[in-house]
């Protein structure tokens, strides 16, 4: 009697560990937290599509970096830029060449209010603002950009100190959005209307890309996805067509 | 070790958490006697109010006071019409941002002091004709003086360890609003490690000496730092 009780809780026991060694095929990913939108509705295509599932944790990469180094179990890596995956693979945390550029971001000066932002950003050198919002130049590429866009245009120095720096693009929106900046640099996904394909609130001017180094934003399979076969098929899924469609309707460039 | 932007940071940190603590002391002191001594109905909801900063994530905290601060909010139309402008992204902000986060920090620990002292020293000092705020400053405020000590300690070590809601509002301008945890902050997103372990670790040896310095104080005495 206590035998077979014994034989039926083993039994159990096998069944779950079989039905969670099937549920592994989930794989997750890192993403930087400009590409939160495209990246969710990518990964319910991916899940459609392939079967496979995607958990996604948005964040900013540099807090990445940190975590994957201390064992995070990231196994796919979408950061917001090529240096910090450059960093993860220099650490020998990437697998050996998977790195790839996903999407290339776009700079936007925006604000809130209608009609304030003219479309040659001509606002910047007339300025009547008080406050001109960016996100850190030395944690957020888009901050980069935006101090490359300045220091072309030689108002670095006239501008500075009307910066309030957002620690993070997401906080850069927020303080213009919630009107405590008159204006600021955004990435262009952020104000994008993906329906639309254009921005629909405030008013803006989409910088000429000639003006700053091209955001490249790059993705790396890690290596703790070595062994699990959605973290690669999530890779591949990120370089087909239904994904490329997704990533340009939200404002992002493609790479080639 | 310390760059000179550190330095800057943490200088701006003690102004606001030195500035933050007199206010908590002037605001808090009557509030925290207020609310031991009344009998007003809504008095439970006055006291779940003060403690509401303890449980609220500080993010929510300064989102809030974002928005409310804002040209649009109540808050920041009333201080452009004061001819004051809106306060996001300045030192002022930042001060009256930190009062709301520390006030629980030096309330409770007040009521808890004024809660001890009791009817009967207050009684006395009545039957030998003193006023109110004769007795306040002369009886309540000496036999209180460790809860005042656990407040004001309680009150600046609690600002200084302020993060989410001076990330919210402040902007992170340098010498305006860059305070020290922004910066561990920054240097951590930087990756530079061994500038934010010098500041980091600068911060917690502080924070424990002058909790050490307080408990330390207070063992001789039944005044809990926090109710």
């Amino acid at each position: 009697m206590f035998f077979h009780r014994f034989i039926r809780l083993l039994t159990v026991i096998g069944l779950l560990t079989v039905s969670m060694i099937s549920q592994a095929e989930t794989t997750i990913v890192a993403v930087a937290a400009n590409f939160t939108k495209p990246m969710t509705e990518i990964a319910e295509l991916f899940e459609k599509k392939t079967g496979y599932s995607a958990n996604l944790s948005f964040g900013a990469s540099g807090k990445f970096v940190a975590q994957i180094e201390n064992a995070a179990p990231f196994e796919v890596f979408l950061a917001a830029d090529d240096k910090t995956t450059a960093k993860v693979a220099q650490d020998g945390f990437a697998v050996a060449d998977s790195s790839f550029t996903y999407a290339i971001g776009k700079l936007v000066l925006w604000s809130a209010t209608a009609n304030l932002v003219d479309d040659k950003g001509e606002i910047l050198s007339k300025g009547s603002f008080k406050h001109l919002a960016l996100a850190d130049p030395k944690l957020a590429p888009y901050g980069a950009a935006a101090v490359e866009v300045l220091k072309t245009k030689t108002l670095f120095d006239k501008l500075q100190p009307l910066f309030v720096q957002g620690e993070n693009i997401t906080q850069t929106y927020q303080f213009i959005s919630t009107g405590n900046a008159e204006l600021g640099f955004v990435a262009l996904s952020q104000v994008i209307n993906p329906d639309k394909s254009k921005i629909v609130n405030g008013s803006a001017w989409q910088v000429p890309e000639n003006l700053y180094t091209p955001i490249k934003q790059n993705a790396v399979l890690l290596k703790k996805g070595e062994g699990n076969p959605a973290a690669p098929a999530l890779i591949q899924f990120l370089k087909s067509p239904e994904a490329k469609a997704i990533i340009s309707k939200y404002g992002y460039g493609l790479a080639n | 070790m310390l760059s000179a932007a550190d330095i800057d940071a943490l200088w701006l940190t003690l102004k606001v958490a030195s500035l933050a603590t007199f206010i908590l002391l002037l605001l808090g002191t009557p509030l925290a006697w207020w609310l031991v001594r009344t009998r007003f109905r809504w008095k439970s909801v006055c006291n779940a109010l003060v403690a509401l900063p303890l449980v609220l994530p500080p993010s929510v905290l300064g989102f809030y006071l974002l928005v409310l601060m804002s040209p649009n909010g109540v808050v920041g139309q009333l201080t452009t019409k004061l001819g004051i402008g809106t306060l996001p992204f300045t030192f002022a902000g930042l001060v009256v941002s930190s009062v709301l986060y520390s006030l629980p920090f030096v309330v409770q620990p007040l009521q808890t002091a004024f809660t001890a002292i009791g009817d009967a020293p207050l009684e006395a000092a009545a039957t030998l004709r003193a006023n109110p705020l004769d007795t306040f400053f002369t009886v309540v405020m000496p036999l209180s003086r460790f809860g005042f000590l656990t407040a004001a300690i309680l009150g600046f070590t609690h600002t200084v360890g302020e993060f989410g809601v001076v990330l919210m509002v402040g902007g992170n301008i340098p010498e305006r609003t860059r305070v020290v945890s922004v910066q561990i902050y920054n240097h951590v997103e930087a990756m530079e490690y061994s500038q934010a372990h010098g500041l980091a670790g600068g911060l917690l040896v502080f924070s424990f000496l002058v909790l050490l310095l307080l408990y330390s104080t207070l063992k001789t005495n039944s005044v809990a730092p926090l109710k």
